[in-house]
């Protein structure tokens, strides 16, 4: 049933107005103009009017060009001939390989009933001790990195791609820069990870509203091979970039803006994305890591809010360093508790971070130019250590060394007392000198 | 009986317009007919010819033109018994059985009953031919778990109804006619145990309304002792994301000292769900020796299913407490989170081209959420005897910010109000409860004034904090000081809680009480200390003595040797006892 028209009644923003009959909501259908062709999708029906947002943007598209409804809603291709590919917004591939169509399957399918998911308890060891021992990625968890631009996020994120213990990655960028893309490209092959990752790559210099297709595609592609038994770690960056597209979206549809021109139903968005998260009962699990950048650095936009409502805690980026306060992950406790990791563990996150705190209060002090009391020469001392030898990005450890680690530096400072630990954890860890 | 249909006509996101010319009346259910599926929907604007309609599930793939049919009915839910233990899904479909015929993902124009219409009650009858009903009143009851169910004269009974037949006691399926009944002008009516009820209608059938009074114990020292809730009373927990709403949550569905639970998981995430169903069925309720899920309803509305049955999930949960409280019982609603039932309707408006009140929520946001905490009560029924629905509700105000207008509308109609903090929660300060900012116009069952002596010091702790950030402690005087390490000490061993520690995690009124005592009398005390190291370090001690109490179950012996040594601490530095 593939219908031709070829008379386009409004075009306005990337989206265009045709009138037809017998059209599916959020059908696909393909525009043929003097640019070539573009994939375009059904956003509003009413009457015979049909809106739809075009991929590859509505620049050039004639009020007569041909448009070919295809019968059927997104849809992208799945098996394992995709891993080491590379390809774009639209599904098409932008490495030189061979075109992929066979297997096709549907995104943003159904959500998964709750009653199928079960308690995640597999930590995902990265060996950065601020993960590991103060925040544990947790399979199937959803955590956004929260940062501004300029912080090394996507370095991180590549790093933990390399270094996490996952079958299999699929990376979809959203409007990332083309050296950024090269260099993600250019780590993975180094770590010798190319062959277990698939890559849906947005660039910035790509159409918007392919941007959006991103999530989706990548996601619908994760949840086949978590359904065959696999743990996917997806890897999205960066979801402002998604978000705006929609917002670019709802602002042509003539919606009515909710918070600084973003569509009311930017949570539902994200959450349809981020809640792909999941880890089946008797097969595999999606965990996803997607990047947020905060326009001015401020965690209230709408933007990093929702998202933050959404997910299962966030890693905050501060100046290279994965600030100890605002991260969270909210999965930790299913996976540090004494049963699942070393009895200390929980005990070590809460003490060091209590005393952080501190020691945070007294730099500001210090700061003021207040006189330093002998409580407060200790927790100076501290904090140095702790940011060195825990917090730096570069400290490369297993966790149980990090814990260890953590008792040293404690000791270091500290007499037992004054670390608020039960008293029965400071018999058999506190290091004897 | 001819049932209204209509034709697709538009389609906007989860709305979408119906032509039509039959009678159709507002929020009637409607069901989109696509092929084998019949998608679910609610009449919510109507116009010359049009309905407005939002679909409770995706609707991609319909096409102009599509059938739709009108059901008669509002959005109802059924009662009766065989609720408890349910994991429903906004429009009372169970999740479980939803599984067991579709797998991992939830199917789209489906629906399943929601009760077992197979299963045998035993049906024990409570009233004889001849006697006067009026609606809400018992007729018998069935054993439901741990409860007796009562089996009532349906709520939409109006008037008075004479019993002409009650079954015999015996084992009776739901649908079972177990009575008939003739009201005042002769005409006779079969019951049965089950009926069904509009979700957004109160149930009215009770005597009167009374004032709540009884604190409901929730085993949070913060909440009980200093900001409690009452039974029949409502609440808010307002909080920035990672403030810690659903692990208290959890906490108030598991210790909470109350006959029924009903978690309403609307627009969340789905892991914190599943850790309810998963844990639920393990965990122990010391109160009853059965797992904490006989006492249980979950409705799980998570963020990634459709929006509009969000909105119908907050409703559905609040008419089957009402339901419960019926019975006599004390019935906890637990709604996380109230701010995304507001978002969709602000989704709905915005599509529905509404004019736009402030953040673009809809004019009626205020009012809405009225209603809806406004059933909860402490209410006479009509067979004597008193029932309660106390609703706590969780805000996730955009940005954190509780100027926003969910959260002040909710502020405006709630009995207690306990806000979150951030910086509590990065401090790691948990229950993160903010103890100066919350509020509750219930009483403790602590007296009054001491709770108050507590809470100025609390005041003055902080206050002297914030001068010393600007002085330092060289300026600050060694009386104030022990102000401020007093604060400090009430703050980390009565206000804070360890929600992981067995014992820590619940606290009775009875050691609340006992232990009170003994903070308050520390912090009555002055202690004789020379200097603010010296000061210091005996707070940290003593602190430490009562962390490790924290952890000691109250009917161990060890739990009387560290009151002692305590004890000892206190009187030892006790300045009155030196004589100074």
């Amino acid at each position: 049933m593939r219908k031709v028209y070829n008379k386009i009644s409004q075009i306005s923003g990337n989206v265009i107005t045709v009138n037809a009959t017998g059209i599916q909501n959020e059908e696909l259908a393909e525009i043929t103009s003097q640019r070539g062709k573009s994939l375009a999708q059904v956003i509003k029906l009413d009457h015979e009017e049909v809106s739809l947002q075009v991929f590859a943007g509505s620049r050039g598209i004639s009020i007569n060009d041909e448009v070919r409804f295809l019968g059927h809603p997104m849809q992208v291709t799945f098996s394992d001939d995709m891993l080491g590919r590379i390809f774009d917004g639209a599904g098409i591939p932008r490495d030189k390989g061979p075109t992929l169509n066979e297997n096709m399957i549907e995104v943003a399918g159904p959500s998964v009933n709750p009653s199928k998911r079960i308690i995640p308890d597999r930590m995902i060891r990265t060996n950065i001790p601020m993960i590991d021992i103060f925040n544990s990625l947790v399979v199937s968890q959803k955590l956004p990195i929260f940062s501004i631009s300029g912080e090394p996020y996507n370095e991180l994120l590549a790093r933990i791609a390399l270094q996490a213990e996952v079958d299999m990655i699929i990376l979809g960028g959203i409007g990332l820069k083309y050296d950024e893309y090269m260099n993600f490209k250019m780590v993975l092959e180094e770590g010798g990870a190319l062959s277990r990752s698939i890559f849906f790559m947005h660039t910035a210099s790509d159409p918007i509203v392919e941007a959006l297709m991103v999530p989706d595609l990548s996601l619908a592609v994760a949840e086949k091979f978590a359904l065959k038994g696999r743990d996917v770690l997806v890897l999205l960056t960066d979801m402002t970039n998604f978000a705006d597209a929609l917002k670019e979206i709802a602002i042509t549809m003539e919606q009515v803006p909710s918070n600084r021109g973003y569509p009311g139903d930017l949570y539902s968005q994200l959450a349809a994305r981020y809640e792909k998260a999941v880890d089946f009962d008797e097969a595999g699990s999606i965990t996803i890591l997607a990047v947020t950048t905060m326009p001015g650095d401020d965690v209230t936009h709408p933007v990093p809010d929702n998202t933050g409502y959404i997910t299962e805690g966030q890693f905050y980026l501060h100046h290279g360093y994965i600030d100890p306060f605002g991260s969270l992950s909210r999965l930790k406790q299913n996976v540090n508790s004494p049963k699942m990791s070393r009895k200390d563990h929980r005990a070590i996150m809460d003490g060091m971070i209590q005393l952080y705190a501190q020691f945070i209060e007294t730099e500001e002090k210090r700061a003021m130019g207040f006189r330093m009391s002998d409580w407060d020469k200790k927790l100076l001392k501290y904090g140095g250590l702790f940011r060195s030898k825990m917090m730096d990005l570069s400290v490369n450890i297993s966790l149980e060394n990090a814990l260890d680690l953590g008792w040293e530096i404690l000791a270091e400072c500290f007499t037992p007392e004054e670390t608020r630990l039960r008293t029965e954890l400071i018999k058999e860890f506190w290091p004897k000198k | 009986m001819n049932l209204t249909t209509g034709t697709i006509t538009g389609i906007n996101g989860n709305m979408i317009t119906v032509e039509t010319d039959g009678t159709i009346m507002q929020n009637e259910v409607a069901y989109i007919i696509k092929g084998k599926e019949r998608l679910k929907s609610e009449i919510v604007r109507i116009g010359q010819g049009t309905a407005f309609l939002q679909v409770f599930e995706s609707t991609k793939g319909l096409l102009i033109g599509d059938k739709v049919e009108f059901s008669g009915d509002m959005l109802s839910v059924q009662l009766g018994p065989g609720l408890l233990k349910q994991i429903y899904d906004g429009l009372q479909n169970p999740l479980p059985d939803l599984a067991k015929e579709f797998g991992f993902f939830l199917p789209r124009g489906v629906e399943l009953k929601p009760l077992d219409e197979e299963k045998k009650w035993e049906f024990t009858p409570t009233v004889k031919v001849g006697d006067t009903l009026i609606r809400g009143m018992k007729l018998g009851q069935v054993p439901e778990g741990i409860f007796d169910h009562f089996v009532m004269l349906p709520f939409n009974f109006h008037g008075e109804f004479t019993v002409t037949e009650i079954a015999d006691k015996g084992e009776y399926k739901i649908t079972d006619t177990i009575a008939k009944l003739k009201d005042e002008k002769g005409t006779v009516h079969e019951v049965t145990m089950t009926f069904s009820w509009p979700v957004k209608i109160p149930i009215e059938a009770y005597r009167e309304k009374h004032v709540p009074t009884d604190p409901l114990i929730t085993q949070t020292r913060i909440i009980d002792t200093f900001y409690p809730v009452a039974n029949g009373g409502t609440f808010c927990i307002p909080g920035p994301f990672g403030a810690g709403k659903t692990v208290l949550q959890h906490i108030l569905s598991r210790y909470a000292q109350v006959d029924i639970v009903i978690v309403a998981a609307c627009g969340e995430r789905a892991g914190e769900v599943v850790e309810l169903l998963r844990e639920f069925p393990e965990l122990e309720d010391p109160r009853t020796g059965k797992t904490l899920m006989e006492r249980t309803i979950i409705i799980c509305n998570t963020s990634s299913m459709p929006v509009a049955a969000r909105e119908a999930s907050v409703y559905t949960a609040v008419t089957l407490g009402e339901y419960y409280r019926q019975m006599g019982l004390n019935v906890l609603l637990l709604a996380d989170s109230t701010s995304r039932w507001a978002q969709a309707m602000r989704e709905l408006s915005g599509r529905l081209e509404e004019i736009p009140g402030e953040e673009a929520f809809p004019a009626y946001l205020e009012s809405r959420i009225a209603e809806f905490y406004e059933r909860a009560g402490l209410v006479e029924l009509n067979n004597d005897g008193f029932g309660t629905l106390t609703i706590g509700g969780t805000v996730s105000p955009a940005g954190g910010n509780f100027e926003e207008p969910v959260t002040q509308a909710t502020l405006k109609v709630v009995g207690a109000f306990l806000g979150l903090s951030r910086d509590r929660a990065n401090a790691r300060r948990f229950p993160s409860i903010d103890p100066l900012e919350s509020w509750s116009k219930y009483k403790s069952f602590i007296k009054k004034r001491l709770v108050d002596d507590a809470r100025d010091l609390l005041r003055r702790g902080n206050d002297v904090n914030q001068m010393m950030m600007v002085v330092g402690e060289e300026g600050t005087s060694n009386e104030d000081f022990q102000f401020y390490l007093k604060s400090e000490f009430l703050d980390s061993v009565y206000l804070q809680q360890n929600a992981f520690d067995e014992v820590d995690s619940g606290s009775g009124e009875e050691r609340q009480k006992f232990v009170f005592n003994y903070v308050k009398k520390v912090l009555d005390t002055t202690f004789h200390l020379e200097n603010k190291d010296k000061a210091r370090e005996f707070f940290n001690h003593l602190r430490q003595q009562f962390i490790d109490w924290n952890y000691i179950p109250m009917d161990s012996p060890e739990f009387k040797s560290q009151e002692e040594s305590i004890s000892k601490i206190i009187t030892e530095y006790s300045e009155d006892e030196k004589g100074l």
